[in-house]
């Protein structure tokens, strides 16, 4: 019979955080398509004469859209910190870190429901226009990556503060995560709020 | 040490065997993080679509050879080119594919699970799911082009799911091959198998999203403004690119994974140079992932040579880089098979066939695309490309067919018998290029795609027909496979742990595979751990 060497069962290789990679770029290629689409119609609505993109009367609120992007700034700060904390069994620092990723993942959701009920973009009938449904499509699919984020914050939290003090892979894959959507949102906030 | 012959307790799906009858028997398939079952799942249910999208197609191909009378009504026909397409590419060739890499892979890494069992097994239901309401609403005129507004909708939406479920099941894979593998298995050692299962898995991450993310901007717009993307008729302008070249090359990169280990395990060697084979698969996966993802069209002409700087830059490269990579890539991996292959006395098995011919056939459709992709063959929008997809989705379907064959024992212990599988490994191939070869012929003499309604000069019946011929025989080399896989279910000759020879993990362990794979965890030393401990033969 046959006889290989046998060995202890290997350490964990980091499923999770590799997971949420694989997860991540997923999510880079449905919003990297999503704004390709959109700058392909933006060129095509201005290469015409007077070719207009942005429907008459609209005004982008920057406000709050840069707000979004500081908020995601502060949100890898306190990733990080629970990731730092986590490393020094410091629960406290940990759970205050998680939470405050929570919330203002949840102040980021209301921001963008800000510019929403701001810009008041018909969706169908009289002045809908292609700007309008493709604005809500790539924004509405940015949110669901955002609730997703929320969701990850919320698991990571109740798993960490119910005993699980060793699971640290899961704090670092939820920073990665939310890492990543502040670079996704870096690309939105500068094609669909800035370049407009 | 210890012996590797390992029958670890524990029923499949980890429930004790008194809830094998009845009702618990068909829950446990329901609630399954068995990743043999989960790939079982995706190979049944894929093989049954394949049989249902085959009479499609032979429908469709009686339909146009005499394209003056019309068998189907009119407003029928469009549709059913949309279930043909969208079936044999999602329903048929990626879940089929992935089923088997899914069932396989983590034995042959001596991993005991899938990394996220569970995401792999709401993967599967979310596809099926969405497989069924893609089906229904074609069949209720709400395919692209459909009338049936309503319909059109919910077309757009099963299809975003059914993309879904294909994603989370290549993602679970994809961090499994990552992350799950024996001690000692680094990169280097993974089977040419797993790897390529790896490559097209990240591929599928990354092609599948770019598809949704049109999907999402397609739905939006149809199901309020209608303004921006052109309601129902350009439903396939928009979302067609995730159903033809170069993605469904990204879809069928296992092929040439398997075929390589067929040479291998056939001729009992080493596979020569795998870091090239391993480079040549990335390259076919790479190049084709870039090409969907970029969306980069190259207008070369036949004066290449004549073709100024910024003509070459602007042309020639994105057409080099998209379209004679995977050429290449293709290449490497054949030439080398053949390499191992002449230099030792392989065993003529079925897996060894099919898997050798479904990638030749992949290989003939890459090259094929290659010439489609330029100008000035002027074949765009012409049946040109339905043969190219052809030849990659049935290659694709041969090799699948190949695999199941190699790893039913692991996966149901009992052989298919080799002798009355071989000759439906030589009836699909010409099955293969009886429904391909003419369409590229009558690309060539201008067939338009996607319509019964047309006329060429030359033999239009002819080529049809023999398309449809083609078709048919497809159907009876698939239908006659599924009839011998069902019967050696339960009257297969007991396969033993090796029954090929095997030179990876999977066959160090019993056949069928345990729940939990292996009872203890292996050292490996070698990418061919298996044939280390072998009688050395020429190798």
């Amino acid at each position: 019979m046959l006889a290989l060497p046998s060995a202890a069962a290997p350490a964990p290789r980091r499923q999770v955080f590799v997971g949420t990679a694989v997860g991540c770029a997923a999510a880079a290629s449905l919003i990297g398509a999503m704004l390709a689409i959109w700058m392909r119609f933006r060129t095509n609505a201005l290469d015409v004469p007077k070719g207009q993109w942005l429907p008459k009367g609209i005004k982008v609120p920057l406000v709050p859209a840069n707000t979004m992007l500081l908020a995601f700034l502060l949100i890898g700060v306190f990733a990080q910190w629970s990731v730092y904390a986590a490393r020094r069994d410091a629960r406290s620092h940990v759970a205050l870190g998680l939470t405050l990723v929570g919330v203002i993942g949840v102040a980021v959701v209301n921001a963008q429901a800000f510019i929403y009920a701001r810009m008041k973009l018909p969706i169908n009938g009289k002045g809908a226009t292609a700007y309008n449904t493709m604005f809500y499509a790539i924004t509405g699919s940015f949110l669901l990556l955002l609730i997703i984020g929320i969701a990850f914050s919320v698991i990571t939290a109740f798993r960490y503060m119910g005993g699980r003090t060793t699971d640290r892979e899961i704090v670092s894959a939820h920073a990665l995560y939310w890492y990543f959507l502040g670079a996704l949102f870096f690309a939105l906030w500068f094609v669909v709020y800035v370049t407009k | 040490m210890t012996t590797i012959d390992t029958h670890a307790a524990g029923a499949a799906g980890g429930v004790t065997a008194s809830t094998s009858a009845g009702v618990s028997s068909v829950a446990d398939w329901f609630t399954t993080t068995d990743h043999k079952r989960i790939g079982r799942l995706f190979i049944s249910v894929s093989l049954v679509a394949l049989l249902g999208v085959i009479v499609i197609a032979a429908l469709l191909g009686i339909e146009r050879i005499d394209a003056g009378s019309a068998m189907l009504g009119v407003n029928s026909i469009p549709q059913l080119f949309a279930l043909y397409r969208v079936g044999l590419t999602f329903v048929v060739l990626v879940p089929l594919l992935l089923g088997i890499a899914i069932s396989v892979v983590p034995l042959q890494l001596g991993a005991r699970s899938l990394t996220f069992p569970r995401l792999a097994a709401a993967g599967f239901w979310t596809w099926f799911i969405g497989a069924v309401l893609v089906a229904i609403s074609i069949a209720a005129n709400g395919g692209p082009g459909g009338g049936n507004s309503k319909f059109v909708g919910l077309f757009l939406v099963s299809h975003i799911v059914l993309l879904v479920g294909l994603t989370a099941a290549a993602g679970s894979l994809a961090t499994t091959v990552l992350t799950t593998r024996a001690p000692g298995m680094n990169m280097r050692r993974v089977p040419v198998f797993s790897w390529s299962a790896l490559i097209g898995a990240l591929g599928l991450v990354l092609v599948l999203p770019a598809v949704i993310g049109a999907l999402v901007f397609t739905y939006i717009d149809y199901r309020y403004g209608r303004v921006g993307f052109g309601g129902n008729q350009a439903i396939d302008g928009w979302i067609g690119f995730g159903s033809t070249q170069p993605a469904t090359f990204v879809y069928a990169v296992p092929v040439f994974g398997f075929a390589a280990e067929m040479i291998a395990v056939a001729s009992g060697r080493r596979l020569p140079m795998r870091g090239v084979i391993f480079t040549g698969i990335g390259l076919v996966a790479v190049s084709s992932t870039l090409g969907t993802v970029l969306q980069q069209s190259a207008n070369v002409s036949r004066n290449i040579g004549r073709a100024s700087l910024g003509g070459w830059l602007s042309d020639v490269v994105p057409y080099a880089f998209f379209y004679l990579l995977p050429v290449l890539g293709g290449f490497i991996v054949i030439a080398l098979g053949a390499l191992a292959m002449r230099g030792g006395k392989p065993r003529i098995i079925a897996p060894l066939v099919f898997g050798v011919l479904g990638a030749l056939m992949v290989f003939v459709g890459i090259v094929a695309n290659a010439l489609y992709q330029i100008s000035d063959a002027q074949l765009a929008g012409t049946v040109f490309e339905e043969g190219v997809w052809i030849y990659i989705v049935y290659g694709a379907v041969l090799s699948a067919l190949g695999a199941v064959t190699y790893w039913g024992p692991k996966l149901w212990g009992r052989l298919i018998p080799n002798k009355q599988v071989l000759p439906l490994a030589a009836l699909g191939f010409v099955a293969t290029v009886l429904s391909s070869l003419p369409y590229l012929i009558a690309g060539f003499a201008k067939q338009p795609a996607n319509t019964s309604e047309f006329d060429y000069g030359g033999p239009q019946n002819l080529w049809n027909g023999l398309s449809a011929a083609g078709h048919v025989a497809m159907f009876i080399t698939v239908a006659a496979f599924v009839g011998l896989a069902a019967r050696s279910f339960s009257k297969g000759q007991a396969a033993g742990d090796d029954p090929w020879d095997g030179q990876t993990l999977e066959w160090a362990t019993s056949s069928p595979a345990p729940y939990a794979n292996f009872a203890d965890v292996h050292i490996v030393a070698s990418p061919e751990p298996l044939l280390d401990l072998k009688p050395r033969r020429d190798r």
